[in-house]
């Protein structure tokens, strides 16, 4: 059973604010094959296409076969704890400021042997167990063993809060409470045990109007003036709560339904782009420094940074056709967003949803994304320590066809099709 | 089969000598490898020049390779070669070199085992081992080997009854042994209890049963046995050699090492019996791993080690001695050079050189190697029998004890730095 994590006491702010030092980020490129799956949390391994011998560690050549032809699949995870250890002494500062750390010895169902971190409710060796892959705080994929039947508090497991960047306890900041998705994305939170949620509104002066009412008087929940098109505005609420905030969730944007031809002028193109790319851009300077500074805080320091993209980011949706390059704008700073939060251990989380059920979808046909769907899914990828999730249906059927052969999918969108 | 290979037949293994061992150095690699071959050339007599062959084992010698040695040494061999095989070198190296003597490429070649250990050398050396090893261990945890040994024991703890005590029994006696070594790091008596009591490292592992890393170095000359004679040099001969790597892929978790599959072949090169052996020098990087080569070298049934090391006293003076330097866990892990350990120290032994460590009587002793944990096990085994030579002439003074190290004392207690 693990211990459900307790509410950590109010800080000392005299206190040095402790800083991160980085697990181990060393890979090979072959390694990092496992990154790439567990980025979207799922175990792959190298399977031999010739003999189909499940290889690890990664490498390049089979090593029953000699063939090079091996390919990445998911696997199951299940196999055996072989034997377990606890470690009370490391080289690596990481693990030494963590002791003691479980690591265990398994040997898959599949064949080979794999060292994992061991979550506290694998019992001694021999057992059945499950490994599943995440990313550490470095970014890179750990592969974890699971208790056959986790506890209900399992996620509170204190190797795997290293791992992932839960919402319970901790303090967030959703950039815009206005939309449907954002009063969603807040419900969601409170729900996952929030400590805080701070709540962007780029009109304080308007009608707060039904959603935002409602969720403005839950006890969690702050509302606070946010404008992304105004550095003052975005400078301002950072100085106020900047150093307080471990989760960034930028869901503000601008979404109208334009290719080039059928609206004439920059006007509209300028405000998709002033918000949903320029808008990262001003949080992610202002915001940014705050968070790295404190992503060694304590077990709810800051943890995550959270990208509300497109799945039309990939590749060009023609009907939306502005809105898409805004959108493949923003995935493009997030990556330099990634790499320069990587130092700190922030984790940043890129989520691409296909059509949402909102009013500029109106056009499109089902299946379209639920906000609340799309919230939950949000919840998730900070629970799983996911870094890109690609909620629903047509999301996931996009990214099948992208992955398979660009090209293809931008003639099939070029010719109508969606 | 394959057909019977050639015997070692008329190599001699001669001029033992270590470099005292420092718990940290500020020197490199190369210093300790000059040491040593300064002492080499000292013992024995024979200039520098006519050392022809050369063959090379450490870890800290980067950016270097043995090549860029014979230039900062003013070597000129016409055989070279470079085993950076850690555990396993010293017997790698004297396979090697005792082909390269018999086929005439080289007459005398210097074997060298040396490394040297700045204080943050280990972390370093962890963190870029292999490429498995930073991929798929150094990021759990990195806790080196420890983690891994503590798997494998556990493991074989769990199969076969063994306990700590039995661990103990071994580290133990290795002390009492390594208190007649003037060049052990560990000068205090180690007991039951301070073994039992030891604070834990990576559990079942606890500190004594991990090696201390330090700076040193081991060298032996390989030449013909006529060479040995003429220069009057005291030598041991090559009874039988065998090395394998990467052995039991499919078992899961190491409980067998390579020597198994070969064992039966090095004793019929020296047509011997386990019970004809009268000492061993077991690569003790992990206690476990010298219970597994009690096994695995023939000397118990597999399971029958923890039993074994109940019934029998591994001391010098024992019915089954067993590191009588002390080996690595008394002496310290001076890189590559533990490989070398058993090596010199078994010459030794066979030439009367081991002062107060001397097993009566020796006429036969082994020598394992195990190195290289690339990954979840040693992937490196081998070992050698080595003879007394029928050459009735008294070996000199131990050379060792001219070279006490001056700071020896000092470090005696320096792996309680550890953390």
């Amino acid at each position: 059973m693990t211990m459900p994590l307790m509410k950590p006491p109010r800080k000392n702010p005299v206190l040095r604010t402790r800083q991160m030092n980085l697990p181990p980020w060393a890979r090979s490129r072959v390694a990092l094959g496992i990154t790439a799956a567990a980025a979207e949390g799922r175990l792959e391994l190298q399977v031999c296409d010739d003999c189909g011998a499940t290889q690890y560690p990664p490498r390049e050549a089979c090593h029953r076969c000699l063939s090079p032809r091996l390919t990445w699949r998911e696997q199951t995870g299940e196999g055996e704890l072989l034997a377990r250890t606890t470690l009370h002494h490391s080289n690596d500062l990481f693990f030494r400021e963590r002791l003691p750390w479980r690591l265990g010895l398994v040997q898959l169902s599949a064949g080979p042997t794999l060292m994992v971190h061991l979550h506290g409710e694998v019992g001694e060796a021999p057992t059945r167990i499950k490994v599943g892959a995440r990313l550490d705080r470095a970014g890179q994929a750990v592969l974890i063993g699971f208790p056959d039947k986790g506890s209900a508090h399992m996620a509170d497991d204190k190797m795997l809060r290293e791992m992932t960047s839960d919402p319970k306890f901790r303090k967030v900041l959703v950039t815009d409470g206005k939309t449907e998705v954002g009063q969603a994305i807040v419900r969601a939170l409170v729900q996952a045990g929030a400590d805080i949620v701070w709540v962007g509104h780029a009109e304080p002066w308007k009608k707060f109007g039904a959603g935002l009412d409602d969720i403005s008087s839950l006890p969690q929940v702050t509302l606070v003036p946010l404008d992304l098109t105004n550095g003052r505005s975005v400078s301002e609420l950072a100085g106020e709560i900047g150093g307080k905030v471990d989760i960034v969730i930028n869901n503000a944007e601008v979404h109208r339904t334009f290719g080039i031809v059928a609206r004439r002028g920059t006007d509209v193109a300028k405000a998709e782009m002033d918000i949903n790319y320029f808008g990262l851009l001003r949080l992610a300077q202002e915001f940014g420094p705050a968070l790295r500074a404190r992503s060694a805080d304590g077990a709810i320091g800051a943890t995550a940074w959270v990208n509300l993209l497109s799945i039309y980011a990939l590749s060009n949706f023609p009907p939306h056709g502005t809105f898409s390059a805004s959108k493949a704008a923003a995935h493009s700073l997030s990556q330099c967003l990634r790499a320069e939060m990587r130092p700190a251990g922030i984790r940043v989380v890129n989520v691409f949803p296909g059509p949402i059920d909102d009013e500029w979808n109106q056009h499109m046909p089902p299946p379209k994304l639920l906000p609340s769907t799309l919230a939950a899914a949000i919840v998730k990828a900070l629970r799983d320590g996911v870094e890109d999730a690609y909620p629903g249906d047509v999301a996931q059927e996009w990214l099948e066809r992208w992955r398979d052969n660009p090209k293809v999918l931008e003639r099939e969108l070029a010719a109508g099709a969606s | 089969m394959s057909r019977r290979r050639a015997s070692y037949e008329g190599v001699a293994v001669a001029v033992p000598v270590t470099v005292p061992y420092v718990r940290y150095s500020t020197k490199s690699a190369h210093w300790f490898i000059g040491q040593a071959l300064e002492a080499l050339v000292r013992e024995s007599g024979v200039p520098k020049a006519q050392i022809d062959g050369l063959c090379l084992s450490s870890f800290s010698l980067a950016p270097d390779t043995a090549v860029g040695v014979t230039q900062h040494l003013g070597l000129s061999p016409r055989w070279l070669d470079h085993i950076p095989t850690g555990g396993a070198s010293g017997v790698m190296a004297l396979r090697r070199a005792a082909r390269a003597v018999q086929a005439g490429d080289a007459d005398i070649v210097a074997c060298v085992g040396a490394d040297t250990n700045h204080v943050d050398s280990f972390r370093q050396t962890l963190g870029s081992f292999s490429s498995f090893a930073r991929d798929a261990t150094y990021p759990y945890g990195s806790g080196g080997p420890n983690s891994i040994f503590a798997f494998i024991t556990a493991n074989y703890m769990r199969r076969y009854g063994a306990t700590r005590e039995d661990f103990g029994r071994i580290a133990v006696a290795q002390r009492c042994n390594a208190l007649k070594n003037p060049n052990a790091l560990f000068k205090k008596r180690l007991t039951l209890d301070d073994y039992l009591s030891a604070k834990p490292i990576s559990d079942p592992i606890h500190l004594f049963d991990c090696v201390m890393p330090c700076a040193g170095a081991e060298a032996f000359l390989v030449m013909s046995e006529e060479r040995a004679r003429g220069l009057g040099l005291a030598h041991v001969l090559i009874r039988a050699g065998i090395e394998r790597h990467n052995a039991y892929a499919d078992d899961p978790v190491m409980v067998r090492g390579g020597w198994r599959i070969d064992r039966d072949d090095l004793y019929a090169q020296a047509d011997v019996k386990p019970a004809d052996i009268d000492f061993v020098q077991t690569y003790d990087d992990y206690p476990v791993i010298v219970m597994m080569q009690f096994e695995d070298l023939g000397f118990c049934e597999k399971g029958e080690g923890p039993e074994f090391v109940r019934r029998h006293t591994l001391t010098c003076d024992g019915v089954f001695p067993n590191n009588t330097s002390g080996g690595q866990l008394s002496c310290g892990q001076a890189g590559a050079a533990a490989g070398f350990l058993g090596m010199t120290e078994t010459i030794r032994q066979l030439t009367d050189l081991a002062g107060a460590r001397t097993v009566p009587d020796a006429q036969l002793g082994l020598v394992a190697g195990f190195g290289m944990v690339t990954y979840d096990r040693c992937l490196c085994t081998g070992a050698m029998i080595l003879g007394r030579s029928a050459d009735k002439r008294p070996g000199k003074p131990p050379p060792d004890t001219a070279l006490i190290p001056s700071g020896a004392e000092q470090h005696a207690t320096a792996n309680e730095g550890l953390r």
